[in-house]
């Protein structure tokens, strides 16, 4: 298990052409999960192989403890990764399966048998060891993959790219709370890679969403709930996403087109385009006429809650009520939850 | 590294390929007196009059002409027949599907040598010898089998859901089938066809028994100069150089689809 | 996919029935009535019974032809598989100008007609005037295929190689093409050696198109006739007459009608008797994939 050090990393794919990754600076802890979010395209497969080292960035380095791996190979990185697709050698039994890696290391057979007993029980798959990997569900593959993996104690990390993709959506969540139980008792360095939310926020201990090549955020889910540090984290991130509006800053006053809103600190110098982001979680729907006149399009009831869909100056925004809410024909109004407002310049969140 | 072996093997495999070709062409090439008097590695007295021979000489070129047609009808009538077999085998289950299906490759497997008498006495029978048609039908023995099964391949892989919107749409079988399956297994059809004018093309046995005169193939015309005149060397090597041209045409335009057959592993 | 019964589907397969009747139950049925009659000519002809085919089967002329085929047929397979495989591992895996070349020059014998293939290795391989004939001889070989057993033998081995490696390269490169690349870069991480790598993903996943090529190839070989015929006749002596060779001789050089087609109908058995093996073996191994 390692520490993992991103300095300066960037790729380009061509020289001269864009960024398929910009740079980037991170310490990745030992022995914490990450989850790596982002849409398709967005370099987060790209930024896995550099760590993996199936690829070789452009520029900067990568470094395990404090040792320079940029130049080496996947090999010689000891990692482990789970692939989209489950990857098992079918032509093995399950157990040759899990003994590949070590074998081809040259582990004595003791060692091996005792590792394999080990992994087998962690993993699940004690009953089909002799069992040919051919012809096994896709579930219980990926559970192959992951364990040629942990079978080697030694692994710097383990890199998951989109593992759950082709599980059948009932395993899929069984799948994820083994995963996570499984940090938890073997400690292992985890970076996971996906484009769903769900499964990066249950996942991990940290998420770095990123978009367009760019890391966007790193932070505890709740960070990038509640204080999200892009416009796009506060899109991404959420059912539905941050409400984005347009907005005037003066001192501690936001104006939505006539309206005040009236911020908990000043914020001064501000440039560019200005936008107010609030959760629909944190908007109040009222009947006083003091607040944010809005006009109400729809409420969609979603079970344990509701998403009431309006209009207000002119934008879309959206509010989350509790299920058990009344909505009376007055309530034309919202209130903001001061805390939980946050102003953008330029799409990036502005800090005190 | 890695990759210079691979380009060395390669390089060493096409080297290997491409030396009796070239050698064919250093021959064709050459004046027949060059050729038999002296060995040289390339043409010291370059001349084209071998191919003069053959554009000008009507028993030459009119071989081309009579195997290209023959080729062409092969492959038109080998794919029209094989895509609603095709279509029915990937689409439906029927009395006797898998016996048939196997007993139409099985004709695939069949010798050319075990039919060229009977095809000779059939056609002969019903006046069919020594006429396009007649080669262009014996050709569909081996054809139309191996049609029916790229394509059958091909058409497996377009979803059976694609058939049944459009007959909620409202189309009638033959429109669908004409234009929105087609276009749908196109590189399929290409394929096929491609496989269907290499493989009468190739082929000389059943071509040369059926004909004498007047649809006779190139593959016959050759082997019978040689063994008439027997010596014109540089004639021969040029009519042969002739007979790859249309070949390396049709791969080099089919390539990237080829591919893609290969992979299906039909062939 | 899931298939619905529809008898009607006969028909849509109707054309390619007629067709396929008429070019080969008709000749094939033509084949089987003259291997169980004997004719002096003027189309009058008697019931033998099984005559023919006892005498095809004791017959030493066709026994030495048909050791001769399978000698043929498993030496070139025993190159061309391995050789095939071995080529397509270095075809160019990236798509672009050096891979199409590739891919094209590759492809080229296969689509040289059958004859001229024949007389390229007839011209390629003469002492007087061939490339490999004139060097072999000048490196003091004694090499001529005309009257050497040997030399003919070498000679059509090594043009069928020419002729038909390249579709066994074709097809597992096509194999190989369809191995997604998260197979390689899990067997990096498992330091998996370059054979292993063959062994457990080239190889499992080239079985499919691998059978395929064994099948055709068996079948091709065991059919072959023009390239032997162009290059030596079937000679010397009767040194390179294969089954077809010998069948042709037979029929159309000697007119024995019966015995030829006696020797016709066990031959095409032969083959699919083991083709239908091939088959059997290949279906097997599918279902095998989809579970």
């Amino acid at each position: 298990m390692a520490k993992i050090t991103l300095k300066n990393i960037a790729h380009r794919y061509a020289p001269n052409s864009d960024y398929a990754l910009k740079p980037i600076n991170h310490v990745w802890d030992d022995g914490a999960a990450y989850a790596l979010l982002g849409p398709s395209g967005c370099g987060k497969t790209t930024l896995l192989n550099i760590i993996s080292g199936l690829l070789t960035p452009s520029e900067g380095n990568v470094l395990f403890d404090d040792q320079n791996i940029t130049d080496r190979n996947t090999a010689e990185r000891n990692i482990a990764q789970v692939f989209q697709f489950p990857v098992v050698y079918d032509t093995m039994s399950v157990r040759d399966n899990l003994a590949f890696p070590l074998k081809n290391r040259g582990h004595d057979t003791a060692y091996i048998n005792d590792r394999i007993t080990e992994i087998s029980r962690v993993i699940g798959v004690e009953d089909i060891l002799f069992q040919k990997a051919q012809g096994l569900s896709a579930d219980i593959k990926q559970k192959i993959s992951l364990g040629r993996g942990l079978v080697r104690e030694d692994v710097n990390a383990i890199l998951f790219d989109e593992p759950l993709t082709v599980i059948d959506p009932h395993m899929k969540w069984q799948l994820r709370t083994e995963l996570k139980a499984l940090h938890k008792n073997l400690g292992h360095t985890m970076i996971y890679v996906t484009h769903d939310q769900t499964e990066a926020l249950t996942f991990a201990d940290k998420v770095v969403v990123m978009s367009m090549g760019e890391v966007v955020q790193i932070g505890t889910p709740k960070e990038l709930f509640e204080i999200p540090a892009h416009t796009f984290v506060g899109y991404f991130i959420g059912s539905p996403g941050m409400n984005v509006l347009p907005t005037i800053i003066d001192g501690n006053k936001a104006m939505i087109g006539q309206h005040k809103i009236v911020l908990n600190r000043d914020y001064k110098g501000l440039k560019g385009k200005l936008e107010l982001g609030i959760r629909p979680e944190f908007v109040t729907l009222t009947n006083n006429p003091q607040d944010l006149p809005v006009k109400i399009n729809r409420v969609e009831d979603v079970g344990h809650y509701k998403i009431v869909r309006a209009t207000l100056n002119g934008h879309d925004i959206n509010i989350i009520l509790k299920e058990e809410t009344e909505i009376s024909g007055d309530m034309n109004y919202v209130s903001f939850d001061k805390s939980h407002t946050n102003i953008y310049a330029d799409d990036w969140l502005v800090t005190p | 590294m890695k990759i210079n072996k691979s380009a060395l093997v390669m390089s060493l495999y096409i080297l290997f390929l491409m030396l009796p070709i070239y050698w064919l062409i250093n021959m064709s090439l050459k004046t027949n007196q060059e050729i038999l008097s002296t060995f040289s590695l390339w043409p010291n007295d370059l001349t084209f009059d071998n191919y003069l021979v053959i554009f000008t000489d009507a028993s030459w070129y009119g071989g081309y002409l009579n195997s290209i047609t023959y080729v062409v009808m092969n492959t038109i009538i080998s794919v029209t027949v094989a895509l609603p077999a095709a279509y029915a085998f990937s689409r439906y289950r029927f009395m006797g599907d898998k016996h048939l299906f196997f007993w139409l490759l099985t004709n695939r497997m069949a010798p050319p040598a075990v039919f060229a008498l009977p095809f000779f006495q059939l056609y002969s029978s019903v006046g069919l010898f020594d006429t396009h048609i007649a080669v262009a039908l014996a050709h569909t023995l081996f054809n139309v089998p191996l049609a029916v099964w790229i394509l059958e391949g091909f058409m497996r892989g377009v979803p059976k859901e694609i058939d049944e919107t459009a007959y909620i749409d409202g189309y009638g079988f033959f429109t669908f089938f004409r234009k929105i399956f087609m276009p749908l297994i196109a590189s399929g059809i290409g394929v096929a066809a491609f496989f269907c004018f290499m493989f009468s093309w190739v082929e000389l046995l059943l071509s040369r028994t059926l004909t004498s005169v007047d649809a006779k193939s190139i593959a016959a015309t050759m082997t019978r100069t040689v063994s008439a005149s027997g010596l014109d060397w540089g004639v021969l090597a040029a009519a042969g150089v002739l007979t790859i041209i249309p070949g390396a045409l049709v791969i080099y335009f089919v390539r990237n689809h080829i591919a893609k057959g290969f992979a299906l592993g039909r062939v | 996919m899931k298939k619905t019964i529809n008898q009607k589907a006969w028909f849509m397969v109707l054309p390619v029935l007629i067709l396929v009747a008429f070019s080969a139950v008709i000749p094939l049925m033509t084949v089987v009535n003259y291997s169980v009659q004997d004719t002096f000519g003027n189309n009058e002809f008697f019931w033998v019974g099984l005559e023919w085919f006892e005498e095809v089967l004791h017959s030493e002329r066709i026994h030495d032809a048909l050791g001769r085929q399978a000698l043929f047929t498993i030496i070139i397979l025993t190159i061309e598989i391995p050789l095939g495989i071995f080529v397509a591992l270095h075809m160019p895996k990236r798509s672009g100008l050096w891979s199409s070349l590739c891919l094209v020059l590759v492809a080229l014998p296969l689509l040289i007609p059958w004859n001229v293939v024949g007389t390229i290795w007839q011209i390629f391989g003469r002492v007087d005037i061939g490339l490999l004939g004139y060097m072999l001889d000048q490196m003091g070989i004694d090499y001529n295929y005309t009257q050497n057993s040997f030399a003919a033998w070498c000679t059509i081995i090594v043009m069928d190689v020419w002729h038909w490696t390249s579709l066994v390269v074709l097809l597992c490169y096509a194999g190989l093409k369809s191995i997604p690349d998260a197979y390689y870069q899990a067997a990096k991480i498992d330091q998996a050696s370059r054979w292993a790598v063959f062994r457990y993903i080239e190889l499992p996943k080239m079985k499919g198109v691998l059978l395929i090529a064994i099948l055709l190839r068996f079948m091709d070989s065991f059919m072959i006739y023009t390239e032997p015929f162009v290059v030596t006749g079937g000679g010397p002596g009767n040194a390179t007459t294969f089954l077809s060779i010998d069948l042709v001789k037979m029929a159309i050089g000697q007119f024995d009608l019966g015995p030829a087609a006696a020797f016709s109908l066990i031959y095409f058995l032969v083959i699919l008797l083991v083709s239908w093996v091939f088959y059997t073996v290949m279906v097997h191994s599918d279902t095998k994939d989809m579970s």
